[in-house]
């Protein structure tokens, strides 16, 4: 038996517990062989600090935002109702996900149609953790001095305001954070929202992603930080085509975090 | 009534009060072309659908006067945002003259306010020659930015010969009205050195020295070069304030009720389909708390054609300054891809000016046979956006190209299931196993069991 738990919203509720988080997977997280080591890191980070969460299993559902994206409005509806219907049947307190997309459409557009909860993003979650003390990275860990540069998901940053939040998090790591020119507010897509990463691209020049990763590798970081799940395919892919993934790794913040804590 | 039709009469044989009735005229003549060019912009605004943005009065007060009052967003690039600063402060300011030109040409007065403000006038004067100075190198420098410099935003395929022309056209018309004014007061300096008639302005600080071009005309020459130069300016305003109506220089105006009525909710939002919930809740058998009200009748999901975008779009392309800053962050752009949301905009205006056009003149309007998606816009261009929001970030002025085409990939998803294949497949995909992909939905909750390996 391993000593990490991951009890679902079912289990603890039929044994009388409403837990103080609702981790919100998502379908990259929960079947994306890449993505899933991400949804591992952040629940051996939860199990560490001792907050009570759950998760939804196998009740949990896409939450209709790549059906939204590409205009099948309906389809959308038709999950986002059936997972309002989840979510409402439960005591719900916090959503955190670690999925941007999931993010922008549990808090953004679900209460249009029934589900109003508190969600916040893995990255927020995890700088609260940082600054209440809970994750107390000791400086001169295995990021001391390395640099890192983080591409702006923006389903986290224009879309949602959150431009701070990982920053604060690479901060703690004791990293050297080196922006790309395009941060922030004009940070440059990585080429998969908007229902792209379930298409090919249309005819053009250069893929975006690569135009990304070359601005990400120009910056001579050897650690690309992301906090999203079509980013890190995305940018992963385009290290993979520069064939830098001997010297350069794309990793989520969780996965930082854990790493920094020996997890 | 025999004593008003000769005072009528006397009044008219009076050569002295032809300028006034000519002033008057054209005042009315522009004044109905631009009554009747706003109302057909408003009726073509009015062809996109209701949306009801009575709300968060104080929030979007805010908003306009710090975006468009104070230029928030354009300082993002301070070159330009300088340099279009003087031009928009210099625009407000020279307005408070163009009124005294209304008035002098309405009653026949010479610089109605000098006497009012006295000393402060002189002052006044000068502070608008700097502002007329500002403007004009301002307007040369985007000139050499746009032709010479050849700035790369400002060359698109969307920026045809009209769009081309139009924007030099503007400066050009600006650079022009500048030098009227200068001119005008260059000779009217040299005027009140012997005629009483034109009040003092002192020496003023820029058209002073354009007095060596005119000294020695005879009084007769120099009454006709600042006459020539008034109507000029005066007449030249007005006419570029028609101008300005059929140009992306409607901006000057619209840029104020469009940041008013600019995105409130956050970016990532798309605005909910009530017409889908209603059917989605009928399906799922889902009891709704408000007494079904008979469902409106929807014309159509999603926008193949200007009515089915909101007058909130419509309005947005009206103000677009074609300034292609929003396409020069478009990662679709950047990387070669055909859409570009400046393109959008361009073409939404278009559609909606041809749609109104033809209505005006009893032709078919809407029912050409031809629309917005199709005609102007392609599928290969809405296709290709990731809705990073980049364009709508990018927007001075609070345009978001964004919100159109996720409208349009609506019509093409839901009206002609017309979405690229392997779309449909995704969406395959998440009726049967409730995930973009292929994944039997049992297998969702495996991650678990390889993490107790751990
Ligand atoms: C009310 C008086 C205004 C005047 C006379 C004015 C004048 C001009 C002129 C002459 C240009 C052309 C610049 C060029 O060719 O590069 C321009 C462009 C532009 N104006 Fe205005 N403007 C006014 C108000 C505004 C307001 C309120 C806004 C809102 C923020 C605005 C936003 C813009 C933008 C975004 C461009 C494109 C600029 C660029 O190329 O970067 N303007 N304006
Ligand atoms: S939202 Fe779409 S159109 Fe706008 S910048 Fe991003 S990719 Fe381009
Ligand atoms: S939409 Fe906004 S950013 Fe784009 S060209 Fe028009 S005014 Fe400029």
């Amino acid at each position: 038996m391993s000593e990490y738990k991951v009890p679902t919203m079912a289990e603890m509720t039929s044994s009388g517990e409403s837990p103080e988080i609702l981790f919100w997977v998502g379908c990259a997280g929960s079947f994306d062989d890449r993505y899933k080591s991400v949804t591992r890191a952040f629940i051996k980070i939860l199990n560490k600090v001792g907050v009570s969460f759950a998760v939804l299993g196998e009740e949990e559902t896409c939450t209709g935002d790549p059906a939204r994206r590409a205009g099948n409005e309906f389809l959308f509806q038709m999950q986002a109702v059936a997972n309002i219907q989840t979510l409402n049947g439960y005591n719900l307190k916090k959503v955190v996900t670690a999925c941007p997309h999931c993010f922008n459409t549990i808090k953004n557009e679900y209460p249009a149609l029934g589900g109003n909860y508190e969600v916040i993003h893995h990255s927020t979650f995890l700088q609260q953790l940082i600054n209440e003390g809970k994750v107390s990275l000791k400086g001169g860990g295995s990021f001391k001095g390395k640099k890192i540069t983080y591409h702006d998901s923006c389903y986290l940053g224009r879309a949602n305001n959150i431009y701070e939040a990982p920053r604060k998090v690479l901060e703690a790591l004791d990293a050297e954070l080196v922006e790309m020119k395009r941060c922030r507010t004009k940070g440059f897509c990585c080429g998969a929202g908007g229902a792209q990463m379930f298409k090919d691209a249309e005819n053009g020049k250069k893929e975006v992603n690569i135009e990304r990763t070359e601005e990400a590798l120009s910056t001579g970081a050897n650690t690309i930080a992301v906090a999203c799940p079509f980013c890190m395919t995305m940018m992963s892919d385009g290290v993979k085509n520069k064939e830098k993934e001997g010297e350069v790794k794309v990793k989520d913040l969780a996965e930082l975090i854990a790493e920094s804590e020996g997890l | 009534m025999q004593i008003n039709a000769t005072l009528f009469l006397n009044y008219f044989s009076r050569m002295e009060y032809l300028p006034q009735i000519l002033f008057l005229i054209t005042l009315g003549i522009v004044s109905f072309i631009l009554y009747k060019r706003i109302a057909r912009i408003r009726s073509n605004i009015m062809l996109g659908k209701e949306i009801d943005l009575k709300n968060h009065k104080s929030e979007r007060l805010n908003n306009m006067m710090l975006i468009a009052f104070g230029q928030k967003k354009m300082f993002k690039r301070p070159v330009p945002a300088f340099l279009h600063f003087l031009i928009y402060f210099g625009f407000l300011v020279i307005n408070l003259e163009v009124l005294e030109f209304v008035i002098d040409g309405l009653t026949g007065n010479h610089r109605i306010f000098a006497p009012l403000l006295g000393g402060v006038y002189p002052v006044l004067m000068n502070i608008f020659e700097f502002l007329a100075m500002a403007v004009l190198i301002s307007c040369v420098i985007f000139l050499i930015r746009r032709n010479i410099l050849k700035v790369k935003r400002f060359h698109a395929k969307e920026m045809t010969s009209w769009p081309t022309l139009d924007a030099n056209l503007i400066l050009v018309i600006e650079i022009v009205l500048m030098l009227a004014i200068l001119t005008m007061n260059a000779s009217d300096q040299l005027l009140q050195l012997s005629n009483e008639h034109y009040p003092d302005t002192g020496t003023l600080f820029f058209s002073s020295n354009l007095i060596p071009l005119f000294e020695g005309m005879s009084e007769g020459s120099l009454i006709f070069v600042e006459r020539f130069a008034w109507w000029f300016h005066i007449v030249g305003i007005l006419a570029f304030a028609v101008y300005v109506t059929y140009s992306k220089h409607l901006h000057i105006f619209l840029a104020f009720p469009n940041t008013y009525y600019g995105d409130i909710a956050p970016k990532g939002e798309m605005r909910n389909m009530e017409a889908v919930t209603n059917e989605v809740n009928m399906m799922l058998g889902i009891q709704t708390e408000q007494p079904a009200e008979p469902p409106a009748e929807i014309a159509r999901f999603g926008a193949k054609d200007v009515n089915d975008l909101t007058w909130k779009n419509i309005m947005n392309a009206y103000s677009c300054t074609e300034c292609g800053r929003c396409t020069s962050e478009c990662p679709a752009n950047q990387t070669g891809k055909l859409l570009s949301p400046r393109k959008i905009m361009m073409d939404t205006r278009d559609r909606a000016e041809e749609v109104g056009k033809s209505l005006a003149s009893g032709g078919k309007g809407l029912e050409d046979g031809k629309s917005l998606l199709g005609d102007y816009i392609t599928k290969e261009e809405i296709n290709a956006c990731t809705s990073c929001n980049a364009c709508v970030e990018a927007c001075p002025i609070s345009i978001n190209p964004l919100e159109i085409i996720l409208e349009m990939r609506r019509y093409v998803a839901m009206e002609e299931s017309g979405s690229p294949a392997s779309w449909n497949s995704m969406f395959q995909n998440i009726e049967t196993s409730f995930a973009p992909w292929k994944f039997a939905p049992t297998d969702r909750f495996k991650w678990a069991d390889e993490l107790k390996e751990d």
